[in-house]
């Protein structure tokens, strides 16, 4: 398997209010704590996350999230 | 070094471990005073002076530490041409020594700013400050004596978290002055979308003494890793004074010690360490590291035997939390209620629960800001729960072992 490029889950917590929507679509990769707001992703979003990152992003009624892709890290 | 250092700069200059550095000595702060100290800065090419800094070693005595040339080098090689700000925005309650600096030493300030802007290649350069009239009065009239109209006065916000780099940057580019999530970091897009070179005035003012005399000469004072001198505020027998000091010195030639239960190192963003590990401490990040603290800005505020530190630090954390920009949940809903139970406990009301919330806050908004105020903040929390356990035990029981009620922090902007 080469080397894939990483992809980040970015939360601007500016914007962020507490929908609650990405935690939702991503149980696997966020929680929401005690006031309703998503915890920190825990390192990169794995492949098969990354098209329900995406729709995370898509839908959040804000637009308080962007996924980086990364260059490879060795 | 590199050739282009040691051509203009000699290895070794008389006076070069003499006291103060980036005080003026004299007390003459207008431009003949500054021109008989220092004389002209050289006719020195930026990416000399980008060397310069480097071979310097010099870091930033914002707080954060970080080392001056790599920021400059990260600038300098951004897209487009570069903004610098010196940043002289203040809103550290416990912390004076900008103002102090900017007041009785302008233009080896402004020297600095020629300095970083040459550095970087600026074609903007701004000086945001706080607008109190002393200031405004006094960097007026040296900005007239130099006959300089490019660098632009910005008034800075008057808030803690005000000097915060993309704070400054949003105050710059005309907004409410608030931080702004990261990335992009201020060096690659800030002011009008330009990298930004965000720099605080007294790391500035070391810049242009590097310029001036060089990276030997600079490297007389301080540690091997932690060159140069800085400026503290120092706070003791409820005054402070401002002072000029070489990196690791020890804090007990600096401070009076001798009546006192712990040491506040940092500011409201700092740590508290206990008098017996502060009486061996010395003025470095090495030193300070080992007991959990760093220099930060050179705040360093012993608390007497006869005060409590839950008191005194539960009075800090209520002004921290209303001074969140409320911006980020974890923050605007965190700070508030560690703040609430805090004052609880210091008038003993607080329960083992309480402390237990506590403790599950201060997780809680730890690195989910847009800015490292629910940090900082939490490092101040975590600390006193640490370095004051017994009387934090105390408070719970509905008892405080303070003799002495009058506060040694402010809790007023």
């Amino acid at each position: 398997m080469g080397p894939e490029p990483t992809v980040e889950l970015l939360i601007d917590r500016t914007r962020c209010v507490g929908h609650g929507s990405c935690a939702e679509l991503l149980p696997e990769l966020l929680t929401l704590d005690e006031w309703g707001y998503p915890s920190n992703p825990a390192g990169p979003v794995p492949a098969p996350l990354q098209r329900f990152a995406r729709r995370a992003v898509g839908t959040c009624p804000v637009l308080a999230l962007r996924l980086a892709e990364q260059p490879a890290r060795r | 070094m590199t050739s282009t250092t040691s051509r203009h700069w000699a290895q070794t200059v008389p006076g070069s471990t003499a006291l103060p550095r980036v005080l003026a000595g004299d007390g003459r702060r207008d431009l003949p005073g500054h021109l008989a100290r220092h004389g002209q800065l050289p006719d020195v090419s930026g990416s000399a002076l980008l060397d310069a800094v480097e071979a310097a070693g010099l870091s930033g005595r914002g707080g954060a530490g970080f080392p001056t040339a790599r920021k400059w080098r990260a600038v300098a090689s951004g897209a487009g041409p570069a903004v610098v700000v010196g940043n002289a925005a203040e809103g550290e309650p416990a912390s004076s020594k900008d103002h102090v600096l900017l007041t009785t030493n302008p233009h080896l300030v402004l020297d600095g700013v020629q300095v970083a802007a040459r550095a970087v290649g600026a074609t903007r350069v701004v000086l945001y400050a706080e607008p109190d009239a002393e200031t405004w009065a006094v960097l007026g009239e040296a900005l007239r004596e130099r006959e300089d109209d490019r660098v632009e006065l910005i008034a800075a916000r008057h808030a803690f978290i005000a000097g915060e780099e993309s704070a400054v940057v949003d105050a710059v580019s005309g907004g409410p002055g608030l931080p702004r999530a990261k990335p992009p970091r201020v060096f690659e897009r800030g002011v009008d979308g330009r990298p930004t070179l965000v720099q605080n005035v007294e790391t500035l003012a070391h810049a242009a003494l590097v310029a001036h005399y060089g990276p030997g000469w600079f490297r007389a004072l301080g540690t091997d890793d932690e060159p140069g001198t800085m400026l503290l505020t120092l706070h003791g027998g409820r005054g402070r004074t401002v002072a000029e000091a070489e990196i690791g010195t020890p804090l007990v030639d600096l401070v009076d010690l001798a009546g006192a239960q712990a040491v506040l190192i940092g500011g409201y963003h700092g740590t508290w360490v206990p008098a017996d590990a502060a009486r061996s401490a010395r003025l470095s990040r090495a030193s300070l590291g080992a007991v959990g603290a760093t220099p930060g800005a050179g705040v360093v505020v012993p608390l007497p035997r006869g005060s409590c530190g839950v008191v005194e630090t539960a009075r800090v954390l209520v002004y921290l939390a209303a001074q969140s920009a409320g911006q980020c949940g974890p923050c605007l809903n965190g700070l508030p209620r560690i703040a609430l139970v805090a004052e609880a406990l210091a008038e003993g009301r607080a329960t083992p629960r309480d402390l237990a919330d506590l403790r599950r806050w201060a997780g809680l908004v730890q690195r989910r800001g847009a800015c490292a105020h629910p940090d900082g903040t939490v490092r101040l929390l975590t600390s006193a729960l640490e370095v004051f356990e017994p009387e934090v035990q105390r408070h719970l029981a509905g008892r405080c072992s303070a003799r002495d009620h009058r506060p040694i922090l402010d809790g007023r902007s």
